[in-house]
């Protein structure tokens, strides 16, 4: 197990600097650059040197890629090339939304999952079954976008619940009513998927050999499906679950835009907008760290929920 | 959909250099402010917070009032900060912290009153705060958007003869000169000022607490040289996203939405929960044809689009009906515009007639566009099929946005355009000199630059109105800017705020003004 460990660490290490460097030169390939976006419909060339002298965009790419690698493995992303602020933190103070929204979706999701996935599984075929069955699937092939926009319409603008949007929240904790409409939204399509895994994982565990035999042996019904249909049944859904984090992580650009968070996925957009190279970078860094991050542990929980799967290899 | 609200913030940026601005009414008679609406917010009374949402520029937004670009950054620059002067709703300069400017003879002295304003902290404003403000947006190695306009002041010949007044010395005569006091960003900050983590300003409103891509705080200046604002605070927030703006508006989560497109203004406009401000004469929408290459170097070939172009269509289509027809010449309603030509409707007959004098028919001219800002691919997809009734082949060629700008000044012969408003002047020497840096349109006329220069240097305002018509007319007959159309500028406030000036569209000194605003 530690050897395992070990070696998806490394490849892990191995990956981000991979991702670095293609995260690189993508951004290098993109058309434009910033001195001609910071010069707007003023492209007068004076200026547009002058701004490219500034930035350093005239330095060879590779230079710059060893300079941006060196600095970025001390925890030095540079400087925004828009501002005045280090691009660690910009990002900094655009984590704590996204965390906050991600890790409140995350603690809902998982019980809420579990226990829709299960009840669908518990007999199969049934009344229960077929309505989260076709819920979770009607759901499912909702954009946010549109959930989003509904949501906001038919609970914010027009009933009055809760506040259409964050917008002008210093913090989103003080203020808790503005997490709900994005929350409730931001669980609605993995909450889907999640449980229609944990749903098929179930009913094939309770079909598989070992689970048949523990009952053979007398065992509660309630203890075969917990203590030991269940961890196997959800090994797929923890990775799952790895890939819905990422997601989260990711700013899910579209709810934060809709609701006005200013979170990583807005900062990302407004960075491409603005050609802020550093910033791009900076996140994608943050992004395949948290990528890689996550699927370890994925994998790791699901070595040990279920040792005998291929799962994780 | 935040997709679609990102071009909205390149327009903005763009707008800028332009300062949008708008004259509706052509009867605003300088220094007038009287443009406010009747609201059913009565009377102005005192108190209260209004929030305000507009496009942000993310964690790079700076409250360095000299480092403006944003129209978030220049709402809030206002808020604290005053200019010597600024844009009445016509584009004419109006004194601010500048009680009154005389020239001398020459036009090449220009002797400045302060008023009696102070800073926040208590200070006076004088004269060598104005000449240290100004010597930081000109120092060498800046990129500061003031800087071209105000480096035709010799600061190192300028001098402060009292605690209020001082002589500017300019390079050249410069009639317009108060044009520059008012230029964007040319903002009067306290001497020795390069931090502005805690700005001091001498404007309405005191900084209270700032986050960049966030929120803004002030509170009410009750010193204000100006007044004292009804407001007890300001806050300025940041929503990118069109529909969140109008939703947080509808939600009660704000008063004060900046930049609505004109589908939402429509549909919320007769619902009774929200105001709708349409700032006219805010955006200028036309065509840039190189005029120093073929083919539009014959200029029967340039006044063989001005008659080609339907204009009332491109207005109902291109701006949703939310603008109005503009004659071919940029700043109709500005100060010194020559409203006496007619204007000119769509004409195919004569335009078939001049294509064929320019041998041109049958031609086939790529026609540059991009999704760089609102508009322009609309329009030039209609103009294409208007031309192609005359029996032009405009092929619409669709550019990167992000380098549209920098890319048709340099290439292309015919391309869809966009301006904000400035003055008549600005205009001009940016854009028609043969000196000037942004001259898209290749216009370069020593006998034009006779006229503008002439103008500048007569202190006979009714010969330089004569002169302005000259350069106008000429511009009319075979210049290379087809200016189509101007739009409105549409802001949207809660039923309860009062005092919004409906005339007064982005940068001039009216549009924004929240000392101005009450919540009923």
């Amino acid at each position: 197990m530690t050897r395992y460990v070990l070696r998806r660490v490394l490849l892990g290490a191995v990956q981000v600097l991979l991702v670095m460097t293609a995260v690189f030169f993508l951004t290098e390939a993109l058309p434009g650059d910033a001195a001609v976006t910071i010069a707007g419909d003023n492209p007068d060339p004076a200026i547009i040197a002058l701004l490219r002298e500034q930035l350093g965009l005239n330095e060879p790419a590779w230079q710059r890629l060893g300079t941006w690698l060196l600095g970025a493995v001390q925890g030095d992303f540079g400087r925004s090339l828009v501002g005045p602020r280090a691009v660690a933190d910009i990002i900094g103070s655009a984590v704590g939304p996204t965390l906050l929204l991600a890790g409140l979706t995350l603690v809902l999701l998982v019980p809420l999952s579990v226990t829709l996935g299960m009840l669908a599984a518990h007999r199969e075929g049934g009344l229960v079954d077929r309505l989260i069955t076709s819920g979770t699937l009607g759901l499912y092939s909702a954009p946010e976008f549109a959930m989003g926009v509904l949501v906001v319409t038919v609970f914010a603008v027009q009933l009055r619940w809760f506040p259409p949007t964050a917008v002008g929240t210093t913090s989103l904790l003080s203020n808790p009513a503005v997490l709900v409409l994005p929350v409730f939204v931001l669980l609605l399509r993995p909450i889907c998927s999640l449980s229609r895994l944990v749903r098929a994982g179930m009913l094939d565990a309770q079909r598989a050999e070992y689970v048949r035999h523990v009952r053979r042996l007398g065992l509660a019904p309630a203890r075969v499906r917990f203590a030991h249909a269940l961890p196997n049944a959800i090994a797929p859904a923890v990775q799952q679950l790895a890939r819905t984090t990422d997601w989260l992580v990711g700013g899910v650009i579209v709810i934060e835009a809709i609701f006005v968070v200013p979170g990583l996925g807005t900062t990302l957009l407004e960075a491409v907008s603005a050609r802020d190279l550093p910033v791009i970078q900076g996140l994608a860094v943050l992004l395949a760290s948290t990528t890689v991050l996550v699927n370890l542990a994925a994998d790791i929980a699901a070595r040990t929920l279920a040792p005998a799967s291929e799962v994780g290899r | 959909m935040h997709h679609e609200s990102r071009p909205a913030r390149g327009l903005n940026r763009r707008g800028l250099l332009g300062l949008a601005a708008a004259a509706g009414a052509l009867v605003v008679l300088p220094g007038c402010t009287g443009g406010t609406a009747v609201t059913a917010a009565g009377p102005p009374r005192p108190g209260g917070r209004l929030r305000a949402a507009f496009t942000g520029g993310g964690a790079a937004e700076v409250l360095d009032p000299h480092e403006t670009d944003l129209y978030i950054e220049i709402a809030r620059a206002k808020a604290l900060f005053d200019k010597l002067a600024d844009y009445g709703s016509d584009m004419s300069p109006q004194p601010r912290l500048a009680q009154r400017w005389e020239p001398s003879q020459d036009l090449l002295t220009w002797r400045i009153t302060l008023r009696q304003a102070a800073f926040h902290d208590g200070r006076p404003v004088r004269p060598r705060d104005v000449l240290a403000s100004y010597a930081r947006i000109v120092e060498p190695g800046s990129s500061r958007r003031a800087k071209a306009t105000l480096s035709v002041i010799d600061l190192p010949g300028s001098r402060e003869i009292d605690d209020r007044t001082f002589e500017f010395r300019l390079k050249r005569p410069y009639a317009e000169f108060p044009n520059a006091l008012a230029t964007l960003g040319a903002y009067i900050v306290p001497e020795g000022t390069a931090n502005f983590d805690r700005p001091v300003g001498s404007g309405p409103f005191r900084f209270v607490s700032f986050a960049p891509g966030r929120n803004f705080v002030a509170a009410r200046n009750p010193d204000y040289w100006d007044g004292a604002p009804h407001l007890d605070e300001l806050e300025i927030v940041v929503t990118n996203d069109e529909a969140a703006r109008v939703n947080a508006l509808l939600g009660k989560q704000i008063e004060y939405a900046h930049d609505l497109t004109p589908t939402s203004a429509r549909t919320h406009e007769n619902t009774g929960q929200v105001q709708v401000h349409r700032l006219p004469l805010s955006n200028f929408h036309g065509l840039v044809m190189k005029t120093d290459r073929p083919p539009f170097d014959r200029p029967e070939l340039r006044q063989a689009m001005f008659h080609l172009v339907n204009r009332d269509e491109l207005v109902r289509s291109v701006l949703q009906g939310s603008g109005q027809l503009a004659n071919d010449l940029y700043g109709k309603g500005y100060r010194y515009y020559a409203d006496a030509l007619p204007q000119r409707a769509q004409d195919l007959d004569q335009a078939r007639a001049l294509i064929k004098q320019a041998g041109a028919e049958g031609l086939s001219i790529d026609l540059d566009t991009s999704d760089g800002s609102t508009g322009l691919k609309e329009a030039a997809l209609a103009i294409s099929d208007q031309a192609r009734q005359a029996g032009l082949n405009l092929n619409v060629k669709l550019g990167n946005k992000d380098t549209y700008w920098s890319d048709i000044a340099k290439n292309g012969v015919i391309a869809s355009y966009r301006s904000g408003a400035m003055p008549l002047e600005s205009h001009i020497s940016q854009r028609l000199l043969t000196t000037s840096t942004t001259n898209n349109s290749k216009w370069q006329r020593p006998e034009f630059d006779a006229l503008y220069h002439e103008a500048q240097s007569t202190t006979d305002d009714a010969r330089r109105e004569q002169l302005y018509f000259q350069m106008q007319d000429q511009l009319y007959r075979e210049g290379g800017f087809l200016w189509w159309g101007v739009s409105d500028w549409i802001i949207a406030s809660a039923p309860n705020v009062g005092g919004i000036d409906d005339r007064a569209p982005a940068n001039t000194l009216d549009w924004a003004r929240y000392d101005r605003v009450w919540l009923a």
